[in-house]
């Protein structure tokens, strides 16, 4: 005992005191769905992209995002962004511009040449993907990143299916599609234009493929009964948009009427303005009841088309039509009122939807059609097994996403299927709603709009309507994402543990909780703002 | 505003740091380094703003003088949860004084630094931190105090306000703020909890001492806490930082609550956040989203008797009065007078 006068033991650190025991709950780190992904119908992992994009990290953002969409520049068009509606800077402020952020992206990867990563190792199988439009593109651009030898049949003279043939280039440049495409062509699929599959099975048979991926896509014009006379000229919408494609552009004349009141109506519509014809929308509902989305009706018509809601058209002759004027019942149907107009008009284009053409399955054991599209399981495939099918031909909400996404699922599942396995998707993680974060720490950033092309233009020219954001922009709105539910290590749970109970594990790394000295107070799960700390109860 | 605000980097300087922001960007806290000068095991209740507050405020402290600090300590929860001998949390060189003379050991440490640094120029130079709750900093050691804002001694004084004497079995102080119930206030009677026109707001006091720099804080906004120590380092004499500390214990708010309680008592208004330079305010931390005191007095135990069995509107009405003059009197909506 060598010690000063009253002092009996060393003096010590409070680390020998493990406060960790007086917990009752615990801290833990959790990785929760953020619901911009958890609505994407292409199952993109968009907080992970934005991640990188927010740090400038381009290149690493564009390959995240295409490990399960390859056509960022296309989706950043045309895709009607169910993600944007779904996140929650919608009640900070607005919405993130996912969407204009995707479509920087892709220019970037275009303008940069960027290419896909290498495939797998060869699996030595043999898949056919017939229709080159957005379902057969992701299919085979994921089939081909396992390993799979691709081939894909288009029976039309160019690849994109209804991106192509549908909508006009005023919202999708022709160049975006054709470097899109021909990136995956680089990945090793087989493109074969002008080659229509006419009958599927012998085609597998024929040329020893270990299965199909069937993605023809709807491509028929609905056709309704409307009495008219010899003279009246009738044509529907997606015929006029096909021939916009082509050397001979539609003749319609000046006054044309569009009957449909869906996106097809409107691009229908907007095409012909720019044609300098006079358009006339006819839709027998109102706008808010009409399929179209609001905001490509509001660009319409600011563009100067017309519309004519709550009308049917009753007969058509030519050069006027005659219509009756509708009203909504109790139950929200259009009746007819008795009361009719006509309206000068040179054409009518019709824009009520359209049919799959289902010539290449006949004598296909085990398929099942209703309602003119292709019925298939869980798994995308038909009762024909080896045969799998999506996009607009099988039952679904027919946009270019739902298509991709489509593609992709059926690639996995078409990959386990040729390896006798089944695919099981790995389990959700628990949704990262808004009550989940602490809102407070995000600073105001107003949304970014996107330029509009004037309107002068945008009535007389294709050129693209909507412009792109450039890099010091697309950066800033990048950073407006919440990263809901994932840790973005912003050092908040770091900082504020009274016990200095979290390791810090250095960039990239994120952090880990010290349990012996945590006592459980939850500040640090309060204090996320990203929700990525949840607090359970210890055991005993 | 004490700081350079960051403009827009996803969460700017609200968070503790950010990973993308530059290291000299972030807060002292965000530090993978960071001294810790108050290290874990230390007995303070779960969800402590007291042992938050004092870490931040320290470890700041320590950033400023390149760990050349020696801090003398008031008898009150920081010096029992962080000592029990023969243990310490500290991590710093440390100083146990009575309840009521802290400020007073600090101007002897400081003298005596003060001599030590004459004799031996070459060497590096040591600065002082008193630090006590606001029992000892408002009640016992209001006297020493006092004279160390007089004389201008060179101490930074850090009152670390929890509204009471907590650790003792929660008794009023000359802090605890109008209508809180605490053990001798009973919320009993025609007047419940601690009354009204009672108690002293020390910081009003230090500026009326005119010393060189005085200053409010709180446990939910760092950085701006951190600024204000970096700032009082920086300035010779005598100095006072007055931090606002929730206390889940004594104010019967949930352990996780601690640092929403200090961000709605400074968006509510009931706590000015400010800096003063001899005498004379210099900046408020503005008020971001205004809210009425009831959101912040409804989740404290401590006015429960304000909201059931019948809500108390007119008590209600005197605290959010209370709050207004606050707003007005330091210009918390448009960041201070200056």
């Amino acid at each position: 005992m060598d010690k000063p006068f009253a002092i009996t033991l060393d003096p010590g650190s409070s680390l020998a005191n493990r406060t960790g025991s007086w917990r009752t709950f615990r801290p833990v780190y959790l990785d929760r769905l953020p619901p911009c992904n958890a609505a994407c119908p292409a199952g993109e992992n968009i907080q992970g992209w934005l991640y990188h994009a927010e740090s400038g990290n381009y290149e690493q953002a564009w390959r995240a995002l295409v490990d399960n969409n390859p056509l960022p520049a296309i989706m950043g068009r045309v895709c009607y962004h169910p993600c944007e509606g779904a996140c929650n800077r919608q009640q900070v402020d607005e919405a993130v511009g996912i969407n204009s952020i995707e479509r920087f992206l892709g220019d970037e990867a275009i303008r940069r040449g960027w290419q896909f990563s290498k495939p797998a190792a060869p699996s030595g199988k043999k898949v056919l993907v017939v229709g080159a439009g957005p379902s057969g593109l992701s299919a085979a651009y994921h089939l081909a990143r396992l390993g799979h030898a691709v081939t894909i049949r288009e029976a039309g003279p160019y690849a994109g299916g209804m991106m192509r043939f549908g909508i006009p280039k005023y919202r999708l440049p022709r160049e975006v599609i054709e470097a899109e495409v021909q990136r995956i062509v680089n990945l090793g699929v087989t493109l074969t234009l002008n080659c229509k599959v006419a009958n599927i099975e012998q085609a597998m048979k024929e040329e020893g493929f270990d299965a199909a991926f069937l993605a023809v896509g709807a491509h028929i014009g609905k056709r309704a009964y409307i009495p008219a006379g010899t003279a009246a000229k009738m044509v529907d919408a997606i015929s006029v948009l096909r021939s916009m494609e082509g050397e001979e552009k539609p003749q319609l004349g000046r006054r044309v009427v569009v009957y449909g009141g869906g996106n097809t109506a409107i691009d229908v519509a907007r095409t012909v303005k720019r044609m300098g014809a006079e358009p006339v929308i006819v839709y027998r509902r109102t706008r808010d009841k009409a399929p179209a989305h609001d905001f490509e009706i509001e660009e319409a018509l600011q563009e100067g088309v017309m519309v004519k809601w709550l009308s049917t058209i009753k007969h058509a002759d030519a050069g006027e039509i005659m219509i009756e004027k509708m009203a909504l019942d109790a139950q929200g149907f259009p009746q007819p009122t008795g009361e009719f107009e006509t309206l000068a008009a040179d054409s009518v284009v019709l824009a009520l939807g359209q049919d799959v053409d289902l010539g290449l399955l006949d004598g296909v054991p085990g398929l099942e059609v209703k309602d003119g599209v292709v019925q298939v399981g869980p798994n995308m495939m038909t009762g024909h097994p080896g045969l799998f099918a999506g996009g607009d031909m099988v039952p679904s909400e027919r946009t270019v996403t739902v298509a991709v996404g489509h593609g992709k699922k059926a690639a996995r599942h078409i990959d386990a299927w040729l390896r006798g396995e089944t695919y099981a998707p790995p389990p959700k993680h628990e949704l990262a709603g808004f009550e989940k974060l602490n809102p407070w720490y995000y600073s105001e950033a107003p949304h970014v709009v996107r330029p509009m092309l004037d309107i002068l233009r945008r009535q007389s020219s294709f050129e693209e309507v909507v412009q792109g954001l450039d890099e010091s922009n697309a950066q800033f709105e990048a950073r407006r994402c919440l990263s809901c539910g994932n840790c973005f290590e912003c050092d908040n749970c770091y900082g504020v543990c009274p016990d200095n109970a979290v390791i810090k594990l250095g960039p990239g790394k994120r952090f880990e909780f010290n349990y012996d000295y945590c006592k459980g107070c939850g500040v640090c799960a309060a204090e996320c703002p990203c929700g990525a700390i949840k607090m359970v109860p210890e055991e005993n | 505003m004490s700081y350079q605000p960051i403009k827009f980097y996803q969460t700017g300087t609200f968070t503790v740091g950010n990973r993308l922001l530059a290291p000299e960007e972030r807060s002292v806290q965000a530090s993978a380094k960071r001294f810790n000068s108050i290290n874990s095991g230390h007995r303070a209740c779960q969800g402590c703003g007291e042992a938050l507050g004092a870490r931040y405020a320290i470890d700041a402290a320590m950033e400023a003088t390149h760990g050349q600090l020696v801090c003398a300590n008031a008898t009150g929860c920081l010096e029992v949860f962080s000592t029990p001998y023969p243990e310490t949390s500290w991590q710093v060189p440390w100083i146990h004084s009575l309840f009521g003379n802290t400020a007073a050991v600090a101007t002897g440490i400081a003298a005596a630094l003060k001599v030590k640094q004459k004799k031996a120029p070459h060497g590096q130079e040591i600065r002082v931190v008193a630090q006590g709750g606001d029992g000892g900093t408002t009640d016992i050691g209001f006297g020493c105090l006092s004279g160390m804002f007089e004389r201008n001694d060179d101490v930074l004084y850090i009152c670390y306000d929890n509204g009471g004497y907590m650790n003792t079995g929660i008794q009023r102080s000359s802090a605890t703020p109008p209508a809180a119930r605490t053990a001798t206030t009973p919320a009993v009677g025609v007047e419940p909890g601690n009354v009204f026109g009672q108690g002293k707001f020390v910081p009003a006091i230090a500026m009326a001492h005119e010393i060189p720099y005085v200053a409010t804080a709180t446990v939910a906004d760092l950085r701006d806490l951190e600024a204000k120590v970096r700032r009082a380092m920086e300035i010779r004499g005598a100095r006072y930082l007055h931090i606002l500390v929730p206390c889940p214990l004594g104010w019967g708010t949930a352990s996780h609550d601690t640092i929403r309680m200090a961000r709605l008592a400074k968006e509510t208004g009931l706590f000015p956040v400010f800096s003063a330079e001899h005498g004379e305010q210099k900046s408020a931390l503005a008020i971001r989203r205004q809210l009425p005191v009831e959101e912040y007095l409804k989740p404290q135990k401590r006015y429960a008797h304000l909201f059931a069995p019948t809500p108390r509107v007119e008590v209600l009405a005197q605290l959010q009065a209370l709050a207004d003059r606050n707003i007005k009197r330091y210009g918390l909506l448009d960041g201070g007078k200056q």
